[in-house]
């Protein structure tokens, strides 16, 4: 049972920087959509000449192909060169329909947009499943599946290597003229695609794409379907493309492989959703509108040339020195305001006020929380975890000690998540949590931190821990998760940093940051690694107090540190690795005092003496997946 | 779909020798973008115009009346400079490799609409006394055009391999693709062995681009015909070699020529992009 606690002043004030949600009418922004296509709806009526027709026909065509590119590759930053591939697709399908079987044109969209999603949902449920394949990899990887489809579709019946023609099919009669027919389809087209588009970006599914943007595996492990959502982004994608597609047959009114399966398409769409700007909804619609005109002023004017090399010199420019896209910069620009009211609740609540969980304060000792027995974890033959059994009990701080190198972060790791196990097994409140995705993990009630903080570099304070409070904590939308975000900004401190970006933090801030998102999916157990690592005194100081706060608001603390006051002065209990095995399990100051232990962590000792009194390692920053 | 069709020993011997061939300047090719993507971390799409243009000059200064190979002389040492450029302005952006794909794309427009405007968009090919020279070895036809482009092609792989293995200057180029800061640390010149290496790339460019001059057809959008396939080389030998995307060329040169022979010509595409799409789904850590 979730109930949004209201410390004061979380009165919503959703930040300037995610698109759209900004404004206090959220349905604005669909209105406005909707109202601009009526009106434009009513261009045929003027009787303007067929060349306008024509011209707008292609701004709106390359819209919707910018714009539904743009909803995975964009927003999740995987550049997908493969759009001429699924256009392809919704091409072939409705010529091949029309012309083949003379089917009616219009009832070919809906198949050319099937055709063009199962394909994209094929080629997505191979790829996506390979880790390491994103960035350029990506990009090649899709744009040979577009040559890759070329070559058959020419090679058979489909095409023949001749092309196909679409001179006997009928031009549905939607407009007063055949051009005015097409251009109300591609307004009608442009119109759903940018709703659609808006609506992924201001819902839980675009956060959700916009945090594997900036970090895939921290995005997992916060409890983000990844996998599911890429491959939801890239279906809605082909599926618009597919129908862009399908009309476009008939515009052409003859297709060839030639000019369909090309680098062309795809290249036109990065560099207009590139110039527009691809974190926003309607930054390709912008680039698309910009890029089209240019062209066909330069074509219309019979300086086809220039105009290839103008574009060229555009998108150098836009790169270099508009890498976020011409609206970002517009908005820059224009919300020069200040964006937002201070939340009243800076002052009114305590830094120290912990939120109300619904459930009371665990006993501390009670049942076993987590059983790992005979956990393993090895890289290509490094043995980093050697089967350890380890039992943590709810409501306890259970340090997690050992020298560098000993698997304490690779156990996190892989009881997150964020590692497969290679043996094994997890028991998390009677669940078997061994080898399922991190995600799932997350949902089921264990959060954690990293040890250099990794926030999403391009999303707000607050919007980095309402991430983790939709994902993690089930949370149903980004409006509900911004409040509950808020309290736990509150209780970890930051609450004047809410809309800041991760940047202007500094490592103590960043610190918190991550505890303050480890803890906004009220998980029931939360692993912590190496907070205080890098940190100065002082801020131990209140890093302690802070983990004592999360333990009494009813979670379950696992704390990998090096400095010892703070696990001497936390913990409950510890256990100690060494070389990826359990060496010892106790009170902290019995088990420190232990010959094993004291061995593992300073060497054998030649004259034992002079060791016992300081067996303490100081905080030193550990490399690596140790 | 045309059926399979066995073809005689001697039309397959054929075919393997006209696949070597052409695999040699996949290889020629891969090599400058191959190094530039591995040891600089700049996807090069640019490589290719630089080749078509270089194509062109010699096109131009051979029909003047000057011995294609000996126009090399020019061409080299202009196109080092051209990249050396290139690179210096792209080192001052501290560009992404991301980025530079998209970069070196739109100056690939810019290259592409100078030379249609200069030589228009129609076919040119080089008629030169090389073209007139065959071999006949063994019933196999062997033009002089190809040969030079193996023989240069293998010549420059192997040097550029000596000198990535060898010198000073190789291990200086490794160690700073393999961590930059670490290497600065050590004293390395980052900037003077990167605009080197790039003009370098550029002048490999060229080279091809000769190649391609004196045995091919020209024309601006065929530079676009070159990308797939000789990605998929250099993907499949792997980033920043010397040896690998001649070999991987070959390769894929040979299985386009018998998959050519054994069916029809429009299927050869299949061949390269079937590979690179299985290597980079197998190996994909070994791109990046």
């Amino acid at each position: 049972m979730r109930i949004p606690v209201s410390t004061a002043g979380v009165a919503a004030m959703p930040p300037a920087a995610t698109a759209g949600l900004a404004r206090p009418g959220p349905w604005r922004t669909p209105v406005a959509i909707v109202a601009a296509a009526l009106a434009l709806a009513f261009v045929p009526a003027l009787g303007l000449p067929a060349f306008y027709d024509s011209l707008l026909y292609l701004i709106l065509h390359w819209i919707v192909l910018a714009t539904s590119w743009n909803i995975l590759s964009g927003y999740t930053g995987y550049f997908s060169f493969g759009h001429g591939a699924f256009f392809g697709a919704g091409i072939y399908t409705s010529a091949t329909l029309m012309a083949r079987w003379d089917w009616p044109f219009l009832w070919t969209l809906p198949v050319a947009a099937a055709v063009a999603c199962v394909l994209g949902v094929v080629v997505g449920a191979i790829v996506f499943r390979v880790k390491g394949i994103r960035g350029e990899v990506f990009a090649l990887l899709t744009l040979a599946v577009t040559f890759v489809l070329g070559t058959i579709i020419v090679n058979t019946p489909i095409d023949g290597g001749n092309g196909v023609s679409l001179a006997g099919a009928a031009i549905p009669r939607l407009g007063p003229t055949p051009s005015s027919t097409f251009y109300l389809l591609a307004l009608a087209t442009a119109a759903v695609t940018l709703l659609v588009a808006w609506g992924i970006s201001v819902s839980k599914l675009g956060a959700g794409l916009f945090a594997i943007h900036d970090d895939e595996d921290a995005a997992e492990v916060m409890g983000v379907p990844t996998y599911r959502y890429k491959l939801i982004a890239l279906a809605i994608s082909c599926a618009l493309a597919g129908v862009a597609g399908g009309i476009h047959a008939l515009f052409l009114n003859y297709v060839t492989v030639g000019e369909v399966f090309t680098i062309t398409v795809p290249l036109t769409v990065v560099l207009m959703s590139v110039l527009g700007g691809t974190r926003h909804w309607a930054g390709p619609a912008v680039g698309a509108v910009a890029i089209t005109l240019l062209l066909y002023s330069f074509t219309a004017a019979d300086f086809a040339v220039a105009g290839k090399a103008l574009v060229g010199v555009i998108l150098i420019a836009a790169i270099l020195f508009m890498p976020d896209g011409i609206l970002p910069r517009l908005q820059r620009l224009w919300v020069r305001r200040p964006a937002t009211p201070q939340p009243a609740a800076a002052a009114a609540a305590p830094a120290s006020a912990a939120p109300a969980m619904a459930a009371a304060p665990a006993p501390i000792g009670g049942e076993v929380l987590l059983k790992a027995r005979g956990l393993a974890k090895s890289f290509r033959g490094v043995r980093a975890l050697g089967g350890v059994d380890v039992e943590v009990r709810r409501g306890e701080i259970l340090g997690l000690l050992g020298p560098n190198g000993s698997g304490k972060s690779t156990f996190i790791n892989v009881v997150s998540g964020h590692y497969l196990p290679t043996g094994g097994s997890v028991m998390f409140e009677s669940r078997e949590l061994a080898g399922i995705a991190a995600h799932r993990i997350a949902r089921a009630g264990i959060s954690r931190t990293y040890q250099i903080p990794r926030p999403f570099g391009h999303q707000t304070v607050l919007d980095n821990v309402a991430l983790a409070a939709m994902f993690g904590g089930g949370l149903p939308n980004p409006a509900v998760a911004r409040r509950e975000a808020m309290t736990w900004l509150s209780f970890a401190g930051l609450q004047d940093k809410a809309h800041a970006l991760p940047d202007a933090l500094n490592l103590h801030q960043r610190k918190f940051l991550e505890l303050a998102r480890a803890l906004a999916s009220r998980p029931r157990l939360v692993l912590l690694d190496e907070v205080l690592c890098g940190l100065t005194p002082s801020e131990i100081d209140d890093a302690v107090a802070l983990v004592r706060r999360i333990r009494d608001q009813g979670s379950t603390v696992v704390f990998v540190e090096h400095v010892m006051r703070a696990v001497m002065a936390l913990t409950d209990r510890v256990v100690v690795f060494d070389q990826g095995l359990l060496l010892a399990e106790g009170p902290a100051a019995e088990v420190m005092q232990r010959p094993e232990v004291m061995t593992a962590y300073l060497g054998q000792p030649q004259r034992a003496s002079s060791a016992t009194s300081r067996p303490l390692p100081s905080a030193r920053p550990e490399g690596g997946h140790a | 779909m045309s059926g399979f069709t066995m073809p005689s020993a001697t039309l397959l011997a054929q075919s393997v020798a006209s696949g070597v061939f052409v695999g040699a300047l996949y290889g020629l090719l891969g090599l400058g973008l191959s190094l530039s993507w591995g040891l600089l971390r700049l996807i090069n799409l640019a490589h290719f115009a630089f080749a078509f243009l270089a194509a062109y000059l010699c096109y131009q200064m051979a029909t003047m009346g000057m011995d294609p190979l000996l126009t090399l002389a020019v061409i080299v040492p202009l196109f080092f400079a051209i990249g050396a450029a290139l690179h210096a302005a792209m080192m001052s952006f501290r560009i992404t490799p991301f980025n530079s794909l998209l970069v070196t794309f739109g100056l690939t427009g810019i290259v592409e609409a100078l030379i249609q405007s200069i030589w228009t968009a129609d076919f040119r090919k080089l008629e030169s006394s090389y073209g007139e020279h065959n071999y006949k070895v063994a019933g196999l036809y062997l033009p002089l055009p190809e040969l030079i482009t193996l023989g240069l092609a293998a010549g420059l792989s192997f040097a550029v391999w000596a000198v990535l293995r060898y010198t000073d200057l190789g291990k200086a180029l490794r160690a700073s693709a393999e961590d930059a800061p670490i290497a600065a640390a050590f004293g390395i010149n980052q900037r003077r062995n990167a605009l080197l290496l790039a003009g370098t790339c550029s002048a490999l460019a060229s080279v091809a681009g000769v190649c391609l001059a004196l045995g091919f057809t020209l024309a601006p959008s065929q530079i676009y015909a070159w990308i797939g396939v000789v990605f998929a080389a250099v993907m499949l030998g792997g980033l920043g070699r010397a040896l690998a995307p001649l070999i991987a060329g070959v390769l894929i040169g040979v299985s386009e020529a018998v998959t050519m022979a054994v069916t029809a010509p429009s299927w050869a595409p299949l061949v390269s992009f079937t590979l690179l799409i299985a290597i980079l789904l197998l190996r994909p850590g070994r791109a990046t």
